[in-house]
């Protein structure tokens, strides 16, 4: 088999080295009660084509944003990647080496991550950031939790504004721990006001801009509001092209921004692995979970990095770490730096605003079809719709059309929410007028 | 403003003699400044078309003033990062062999797989009919770790082995919390001393305190201690088998049956699985739950430290608590259960992460179990045990064994072998680093003084099994003949030598900023 | 001349009149390695004998201070932000960490004196 390369000849060989007759003899200490000698339900090995046959039928069997019209948000965007960087993630010295513990033989994971950090801090308006989460989701869930451990107190508030997911999941990782998390409901006209809501035993506030159903909004007051309570005021950011166009989350007074980094670098690919972003002020650095890289020299005065301020970590306060996370996103963090280098400041500043303008001219399209009723009147690249029937309905007719349409906000909401006939559509850089045209038509004979 | 720098005071290494070069390459070894060091204001590394007409609805929150990031053309992006790339160690150069990472070859049929138009393009909440063949792998990769462990059920979306862990124990803890209609009174977990950090860590994110067990002189869970912790506050126990000594816990059964007849559930760290997949079935064992690391058995790439995958199979005593989404097989086709209000009977205890998991590992560990089907996983396993075990063989004379007997995947030595010697187990493992080594794990597990845990994985051929025993021999030799200065010195050949970790910890430097001293000033 | 009584967790009191000050040994200091950060507590803190009262981080650990003593905080060594080495360096003297009024001086029978904690040490290498 082409991943094995030891021979009969070389297993004789060792075996006598070891001084057993079989491989068996050295599974001595596995009981016979627990060997398994029966047969599996599976197939045996297969050639490489055989496997690519069976794999790209699967594929094959999907049809996606590539194929057709898509305004798929709620999210995850689809964005172009430039070539450059699934060629370099792919070399095998980044594709394949561990986490730079070993920091002498890993400068070159350890200054990407570097600049990754630095360029985080940048778009966000922060003072740091970590090397990445998981996901924006469960970066949000590490930010209420270290709220909790800065502020010593137990009562988080989660504006509606916040994709569900990213607030089931902050619920989720809280559930045993001794907090609470108050989640408000959908914030359909964006008026929400939370001013009520913030006392001194609010740990924090956590909003999103654009919020989920496209809203964009200035979070000054609010974060006003929360310094003079004592309350750390996070911000999620669920695309993160939005930050080339937006006054950032650090300029309107966040204390914490998590955001999903997948718009910059990484595909859609249904759903992971994605990149988590983690910022905050100085000042919270050593309560930061996840892995940090820091600048320093070595033995011969020459600059390199490591990664530091471990004591954080599980590996080291056991049961006191700021978290139990061991890995970051690796490669996913690599592929958004090199995205982000070749987009630069005008390439970033440029994608964001014709994202944008894509989006505006959608909606302005949109807005002559007869049943749909724009939501947000400030938006990025996203936003949400009334329709006069059921959203889910509509989407999987425009499928049979061939259009993915957007996403039903009940599918992020669950039904009878209240929301059943809201739609959310995302426009990007690779939306055509053709696409565009698409939409509308197909739309306008559904909801005929 | 751009930058150019002067790093020609690139000192030559102690005793080595190469002269300095202009700008401190050293050969095909490229020195690279920070991209904000390249900075070109007006250079970029794409080109985008203009907007056309549009009205502009930002709410007039535009950002004002500059972001900061630098700007630099295509090619010397590609440079940069090719630059980079160049400083690190990884599979594809050489032996890894670092207990419990598994660090196996990393196929490229993986890649080119995750890269199916159809795989990439595809944006997870589309309605499920356009998207049956995303669904099909999810199924088919669960269908396979359920068959290989025994287990009845499976939760996909844990995003790292450490995230899977704290599904398992949180599964643990819902089941509980239902079966005492209300939090639960049981709030210890068992822990054996060697375990991982993470152990302790997950623990007390769900409520419970850790207690632990001691390891006997074989470095296996104490099994009569383990008894008489056994009281009605145990939630659970957590076990790695094989244990981070690199031996399998033969008395798996009997622990099982002591704590599910106290009332407690079975975590398995599934971290190990390498050496026994194909040949034991955890859920044989009586485990509840068992994360399986998709980066370490499952031949996914470690990245430079992510992304990684830890699914979680589950007995029939959880399943119900695993958390949404989960894929389900029906009638009409594949759908997939992302609501508690849609969950049926099920009591799923949230969710962990957004969407649906890590589909890109899923399809990489997809290409993987169907490469080497059910024989070439045994194989796997077999050919993992065989090799740890020659390399152990191979080294026992002139290194010192921390337990008699076989091993499984990985072999565990202790620092006796360097007593008197002058030279640690960190120092041992530096100069390994000069003789083109990424070192073994050092310091780990804490049970034994000095640890050096080496896991060579199946995908070493003997040679460079014969290479790498070759080097070891020399360097106990060397230290053995009285070099310590040397050890302590190392590494000197690498892209960088020992860096001041103390430095970094104490005044953190964790961003570039304009007024950062230069590359020349940091001497 | 105030005596400097000890702990088994290598933490020492040194007390004069009311109040006391409180650090951590050369023992501790070497086992810990090059600090690199010392987070201290509030003026005012009340503490019960062997109550964590501060946490000191090397690049590898992290450790527990356990007071040796029941006391309320009034001073604490602000200069261990800006240079913890003095931990390493000088731990009985200039890295000192927390100054208590003690609430109960005769728990300083519970604890060794100089020659006593020698030994100890003498009997963990």
């Amino acid at each position: 088999m082409r991943y094995l390369p030891l021979t009969e000849t070389d297993r004789s060989a060792m075996l006598a080295r070891i001084g057993v007759a079989s491989v068996d003899d050295l599974f001595v200490d596995v009981p016979d009660s627990a060997r398994f000698d029966g047969q599996f339900d599976l197939p045996d090995h297969m050639a490489e084509f055989e496997v690519e046959q069976r794999m790209s039928a699967m594929a094959t069997r999907n049809i996606t944003t590539g194929d057709v019209p898509s305004f798929l948000g709620a999210g995850a965007y689809r964005h172009h990647i430039p070539a450059s960087v699934d060629h370099l993630i792919q070399r095998g010295e980044f594709l394949t080496s561990y986490t730079p513990y070993q920091p002498e033989i890993s400068q070159g994971t350890l200054q990407a991550l570097f600049e990754f950090q630095s360029m985080v801090a940048l778009i966000t308006g922060m003072d740091v950031a970590n090397a990445s989460m998981y996901d924006g989701a469960t970066s949000c869930a590490e930010a209420v939790l270290m709220a909790r451990r800065v502020t010593r107190r137990n009562r988080a508030v989660v504006s509606g504004s916040v994709h569900p997911h990213y607030s089931t999941v902050t619920e989720t990782q809280a559930k045993y721990v001794d907090i609470d998390i108050d989640i408000l409901p959908p914030d359909l006209d964006g008026s929400e006001d939370l001013s009520g809501k913030i006392d001194d035993e609010t740990a924090c506030v956590v909003v999103q801009n654009p919020g989920v159903l496209g809203h964009v909004r200035d979070l000054s007051p609010l974060a006003a509001e929360c310094q003079e309570k004592g309350a750390l005021l996070i911000v999620v950011v669920t695309e993160a092209v939005s930050l080339g166009a937006l006054r950032s989350p650090g300029e309107m007074g966040a204390d914490v921004v998590v955001a999903e980094g997948q718009s910059i670098g990484n595909p859609q690919g249904f759903g992971g692995p994605y990149v988590g972003l983690f910022a905050a002020r100085e000042k919270y650095v050593r309560q930061m979970p996840g892995r940090l890289c820091g600048e320093t020299v070595d033995a011969d005065g020459k600059r390199g990095w490591v990664l530091t301020l471990s004591t954080r970590e599980q590996h080291i306060r056991r049961e006191k770490a700021t978290s139990n996370i061991c890995t970051n996103a690796g490669l996913c963090a690599l592929a958004f730096t090199i995205h982000l280098s070749l987009l630069g400041e005008d390439g970033f500043r440029d994608l964001a605003t014709l994202n944008h303008a894509r989006a505006s001219q959608l909606a302005d399209k949109l807005s002559e079809v007869p049943g749909v009723e724009l939501l947000p009147e400030a938006f990025f690249n996203e936003f949400a719709v009334r329709l006069s029937r059921s959203a889910g309905e509509v989407v999987d007719e425009l499928a049979a059309q061939n259009v993915l349409g957007g996403v039903p906000a009940s599918r992020l909401f669950g039904k009878g929410q209240g929301l059943d006939d809201i739609l959310l559509i995302a426009a990007s850089e690779l939306t055509t007028q053709d696409d565009m045209e698409a939409l509308v038509a197909r739309l306008t004979e559904v909801l005929a | 403003m751009s930058h150019s720098r002067d790093l020609s005071r690139s000192p030559a290494a102690a005793g080595s003699g190469t002269r300095e070069t202009v700008h401190g390459h050293e050969g095909l070894q490229l020195e690279e400044l920070l991209l904000f060091e390249i900075d070109n204001p007006g250079a970029t590394g794409v080109d985008l078309p203009e907007p056309g007409t549009f009205t502009a609805r930002l709410g007039g929150l535009e950002r004002q003033g500059e972001i900061g990031l630098p700007s630099v053309s295509e090619p010397e992006v590609v440079r940069h990062f090719t630059r980079l790339s160049q400083k690190n160690y990884a599979i594809d150069m050489g032996t890894y062999p670092l207990g419990s990472c598994t660090m196996k070859h990393n196929p490229r049929l993986n890649e080119k797989m995750t890269r199916l138009p159809g795989f990439a393009n595809a944006h997870p909440l589309q309605p499920d009919a356009t998207v049956q063949g995303a669904f099909e792998l999810i199924d088919g990769v669960a269908g396979w770790l359920k068959e290989l462990t025994g287990m009845p059920a499976i939760a996909m979306s844990p995003a790292a082995g450490a995230h899977g862990e704290l599904c398992g124990v949180m599964a643990i803890r819902a089941a509980l919390d239902d079966r005492e209609g209300g939090p639960t009174t049981r709030r210890r977990i068992l822990v054996p001393d060697s375990a991982h950090g993470t152990n302790p860590a997950t623990a007390a994110v769900c409520g419970f305190s850790v207690d632990a067990i001691p390891s006997d002189s074989r470095g296996r869970v104490d099994v009569k201690a383990f008894a008489e912790k056994l009281d009605d506050d145990v939630a659970g126990i957590m076990i790695t088998n094989p244990n981070t000594c690199g031996l399998f816990e033969p008395d798996m059964i009997e622990i099982a049956e002591l704590i599910h007849e106290a009332g407690g559930y079975f975590y398995c760290d599934g971290a190990n699985f390498n050496a026994i997949v194909g040949r034991v079935r955890p859920g044989d064992l009586g485990i509840d739950c068992m994360h399986i690391n998709l980066h370490k058995t499952f031949s996914t790439p470690h990245g430079g430290g992510g992304p990684g995958a830890g699914p979680v199979v589950l007995s029939e005593a959880l399943a119900s608590f695993a958390p949404v989404p989960w894929v389900v097989h029906g009638e009409e086709g594949f759908s997939l259960v992302e609501h508690e209000a849609d969950a049926g009977a099920a009591k799923p205890f949230g969710r962990l992460k957004g969407f649906h998991g890590q589909m890109g590992m899923f399809i990489r560990a997809y290409a993987y179990m169907l490469s080497h089907g059910r024989d070439g996983l045994r194989q796997v396993a077999s050919d993992a045990v065989l090799n740890a075990n020659y390399v152990m063989s191979s080294l026992s004379d002139v290194m010192t064994p921390s337990f008699d007997g076989p091993c499984m995947h990985e072999c565990l030595f202790d620092d006796r072998f360097l007593k008197d010697t002058g030279v640690s187990t960190l120092d041992f493992a530096k100069a390994m680093l000069d003789e083109g080594y990424h070192p073994m794990t050092m310091y780990f597990p804490l049970v034994v003084h000095g640890a050096m845990l080496i896991e060579p994985t199946e995908t070493e051929s003997k040679r460079s099994l014969d290479d790498f025993i070759a080097v070891m021999r020399a360097l106990v030799d060397r230290a053995k003949q009285g070099e310590g200065e040397s050890f302590a010195a190392a590494p000197t050949m690498t892209p960088r030598r020992r860096l001041d970790e103390t430095a970094a910890a104490r005044q953190p430097v964790l961003r570039w900023t304009p007024e950062m001293p230069t590359a020349e000033a940091a001497e | 001349m105030a005596e400097r009584k000890y702990s088994e967790d290598h933490e020492w009191v040194e007390v004069d009149g009311e109040s006391g000050v409180i650090g951590i040994s050369d023992y501790a200091q070497e086992q810990l390695g090059d600090v690199v950060f010392v987070e201290l507590p509030e003026i005012g803190k009340v503490f019960d004998q062997r109550d964590e009262a501060a946490v000191v981080e090397s690049v590898k650990a992290a450790a527990e201070v356990y007071t040796p003593v029941s006391g309320e905080v009034i001073e604490v060594n602000e200069e261990l932000n800006n240079d913890p080495s003095l931990v390493n360096t000088d731990a009985f003297g200039e890295g000192w960490f927390v100054k208590l009024k003690l609430t109960d001086p005769t728990e300083l029978d519970d604890l060794m004196d100089e020659e006593t904690y020698t030994t100890f040490v003498k009997g963990l290498s």
